[in-house]
């Protein structure tokens, strides 16, 4: 009840922590859990908003050093948001000699991206490489968010972006 | 669960029966691969579109066997679709096997299917554009036993991987599957497994080659009730994905290999690390475990024996690092994955102080095969100190490229000629281009060179040449690769992935990649080379875990047997592959120049001259090496040449 007298602003942080809530309480509240907990915090919001990060340490009872020490270690953990397409080039042994350097200039290239700064203004894109995915005799591959591309030049990469950009677009 | 549901479950043999009964009536059995890698090349739209023309011929068709009810009567089945694991032969995927036949395509695509099903289940005849060639002798194959790439290979882990339907418990119990585990749980002692282990002489798979029994029997002589299975499958290394296809292809033998393993040594709980970059091996793992659960071949009171084992799935979060045992455990633990200094041992203190046995996914998948068959049958393949068999990721410059499975003590040259189909060029077809270099063991292994083509590959031989079996990835080279570009992308492979708790790794790596970049840019001297080499054995000695250990391998064995290769970098300022840009001048051929005038116009620095329609010329002076005229090149007639 009393939540409806709230200010809109309120409510809406309201229901992030009730977000949080129930993803600490699927875990148990188990600290050894921790991991598990950011990678269910970061599929809900895409990336490790700040002040979860802190609600999560207090609920858990762990100092806030301990969870940002686990959040900025692993690869997967994002502190900024990601885009809505996360776009990884395989840099794998067998990619990388088969040129995906050149998937990750052409992308950065249409998506005006550098390699400090790897996602689009609009949030729609991510580009990030990863080391393996084990698809090796597609080489060279790239997986948009579960999509896996094989045997990829730096044109097929642009018409792939283009696609996605045009169906954007049109919603 | 209750009693009276535990006693309507059926037993093994029941369920074998209940598969075979259900097989019996499939008339024609289509097998789709559903690895990675035929699933990106579009396996799941080719079963769609056998599903949509199957249907509409009006034939029944069954797509999951293991599905209870509909199933249960005696109505023929005309077509049984079913997904199988990887199959190994990725590079001719997507594969499709029709069964009894034997027949296997490749390359299928959505459009082939109509003519597939009109061919091969009306017509009972063959689509031989379809079939796989020879590449040699063009000759056509039409089963998986005609192919050079598995005629040479001994396939006993994947085995079962190519074949069966990974969501299909009873057709794993009908291939013998957790007969091992009831043995084990039933019949005989925790020390006769870790004896029967032992006497198979298997080392372990993920890299070190430590013998599987002897870290069994150190576990289970620990003291303490509370002890855990861990399963490495934290699979990193760049170029390695036999881990992920044992894992997605045949998950059942992974789970058996760890109810074995918790039966050994005591365990009652067990986890199962897998990178997050491996979605579908985490969801295949989840739904056998679901199966095995309600079968009563994991979980509570196990095959009735009163053993009891509960499993869980731990999803990494991208550290290379945590494929290190210690690090492994902390990060189950929820902490930042970093390695901690052993003793103690894992077996003495590993997951919260506990005593902890961890094996890699092949390892563990080749437990219940020991005890199936018997230890005699598993020392039968390899050699005497590496018995068994070994399955390595192929790819690079070779023709076939996928999964291979070999017995210890097979030859590269075997490897890379009679599986792999020989070298090819950057453009994939297979030429005389030399072979030059292989890379075994990812990150962490060496290089091995045309003196080392008919050496023994075991864990031994391998070590003594400065190499290592490493995680299984073997990375074929041709003549146009760069030895110093390879060392310098596995160094930033490792300087990213440290984790940073030892300085000489942390600082190491970084200053390694700094020397090896300048060499590529051509501001290298001898001093470099020294300075490098000194760097990489203090970073060798002076880090705690593996990956520092063995981070400086690749530029270590690569100036052992290209230290000409890096003097030409250093003193010629030249890259005789061609392939670092500022070490090499672009060069045009006379005879495939035709005049266009494109690269004259693309060049920034105005270094390019000639009339139209005439053979132009690069300046060498003006020069920049930027590689733009390479690129613009309509006719390949701009090449790398020496620089002067």
């Amino acid at each position: 009840m009393y939540r409806q007298q709230e200010k809109p602003v309120m409510q809406q942080t309201m229901r992030k922590f009730d977000t949080l809530c129930d993803i600490i309480d699927r875990f148990d509240r188990d600290p050894a859990k921790l991991i598990s907990i950011l990678q269910a915090v970061q599929a809900e919001y895409r990336y490790l908003p700040k002040e979860a990060l802190a609600y999560i340490a207090t609920s858990l009872n762990l100092p806030p050093a301990r969870v940002f020490g686990v959040a900025t270690f692993y690869a997967h953990f994002a502190l900024e948001p990601k885009g809505k397409y996360v776009i990884h080039v395989c840099d794998g042994t067998a990619c990388h000699v088969k040129n995906s350097q050149g998937l990750v200039n052409a992308i950065q290239k249409k998506l005006g991206l550098t390699t400090d700064k790897n996602t689009t203004e609009d949030l729609l894109f991510t580009l990030e490489t990863v080391s393996c995915l084990g698809a090796c005799g597609l080489a060279p591959v790239l997986v948009i968010n579960e999509d896996v591309h094989g045997m990829m030049t730096p044109q097929k990469c642009v018409e792939a972006l283009d696609k996605i950009i045009e169906r954007e677009a049109q919603q | 669960m209750n009693t009276s549901v535990m006693t309507d479950r059926p037993g093994l043999k029941e369920a074998s029966d209940i598969f075979q009964q259900r097989i019996s009536r499939v008339e024609h059995r289509i097998v789709i691969c559903a690895g990675t890698g035929c699933v990106a090349g579009g396996a799941l739209a080719v079963r769609d579109a056998f599903v949509r023309e199957l249907t509409a011929l009006g034939l029944e068709v069954a797509t999951n066997l293991h599905a209870d009810g509909a199933l249960d009567s005696d109505k023929p089945i005309s077509v049984y679709l079913s997904k199988s694991g990887c199959q190994g032969f990725c590079q001719m995927g997507p594969l499709v096997t029709l069964e009894p036949e034997g027949i296997l395509y490749t390359r299928v695509t959505p459009e082939d299917v109509p003519e597939i099903v009109d061919v091969s289940l009306v017509k009972k005849s063959v689509v031989e554009r379809l079939l796989y060639r020879h590449p040699q002798t063009g000759e056509q194959c039409k089963g998986k036993d005609t192919i050079p790439f598995y005629q040479r290979q001994e396939r006993r882990v994947l085995k079962e991987c190519g074949m069966l339907d990974p969501g299909d418990l009873y057709e794993y119990i009908n291939h013998g599957g957790y007969e091992a585990a009831r043995r084990a749980l039933c019949d005989i002692s925790d020390a006769d497994i870790c004896n029967e282990i032992l006497q198979s002489g298997l080392r372990g798979r993920g890299g070190g080659g430590f013998p599987t029994g002897r870290k069994w029997d150190l576990t289970r002589i620990q003291p303490g009730d509370q002890k855990y299975v861990i399963c490495n499958g934290d699979e990193g290394d760049p170029g390695a994905f036999m881990d992920r296809s044992v894992m997605e292809g045949n998950p059942h033998a992974v789970i058996e290999g760890m109810v074995i393993a918790a039966k050994a040594i005591g365990a009652q709980e067990g986890y199962i690390y897998v990178r997050m970059e491996y979605p579908l091996a985490i969801r295949r793992l989840q739904e056998a475990m679901d199966q095995a659960r309600e079968f009563g071949a994991l979980g509570e009171n196990i095959f009735n024996s009163g053993f009891s084992f509960e499993l869980h799935i731990m999803e990494g979060a991208g550290a290379f690092v945590c494929g290190e045992e210690t690090a492994l455990i902390a990060s189950i633990e929820g902490k930042r994955g970093m390695p901690m200094p052993k003793p103690p041992f894992p077996a003495q203190s590993g997951l919260w102080g506990k005593p902890t046995l961890i094996n890699n996914v092949e390892t563990l998948a080749s437990v219940p095969l020991i005890l199936r068959y018997g230890p005699e049958q598993f020392r039968a393949q390899g050699t005497e100190k590496s018995p068994g068999t070994k399955t390595f990721a192929l790819t690079g410059h070779v023709a076939n490229t996928g999964l291979i499975e070999v017995p210890f003590g097979a030859t590269l040259r075997e490897i890379v000629y009679e599986i792999g189909g020989g070298v090819t060029d950057n453009a994939g077809n297979v030429t005389d281009r030399p072979f030059k270099a292989v890379q075994i063991g990812g990150p962490s292994g060496g290089c091995l060179v045309a003196e080392h083509l008919d050496l023994p590959l075991d864990f031994d031989s391998l070590g003594s040449v400065g190499a290592m079996v490493g995680s299984g990835g073997l990375v074929v080279m041709n003549d146009q690769t760069c030895m110093i570009s390879v060392a310098r992308f596995f160094m930033q492979f490792a300087r990213n992935e440290s984790c940073g708790k030892c300085v000489l790794c942390r600082e190491g790596t970084r200053q390694m990649l700094a020397l090896l970049d300048d060499i590529i840019a051509g501001e290298g001297t001898l001093e470099t080379l020294e300075i490098l080499e000194q760097t990489a054995e203090a970073v060798k000695i002076g880090s705690l875990c593996g990956l520092g250990k063995t981070a400086p391998n690749p530029v270590l064995s690569t100036l052992r047997y290209f230290r000409k290769e890096y003097e030409a970098h250093v003193i010629d300022k030249h890259c005789p592959a061609g392939v670092c840009p500022a070490l090499c001048t672009p060069v045009i051929i006379d005879e495939l120049c035709t005049g266009c005038g494109l690269c004259k116009r693309k060049c920034p620095v105005e270094a390019i001259s000639g009339e139209r329609k005439e053979v132009h010329h690069i300046d060498q002076e003006k020069c920049i090496k930027c590689g733009v005229c390479l690129e613009s090149c309509r006719f390949d007639a701009i090449v790398q040449g020496a620089a002067q």
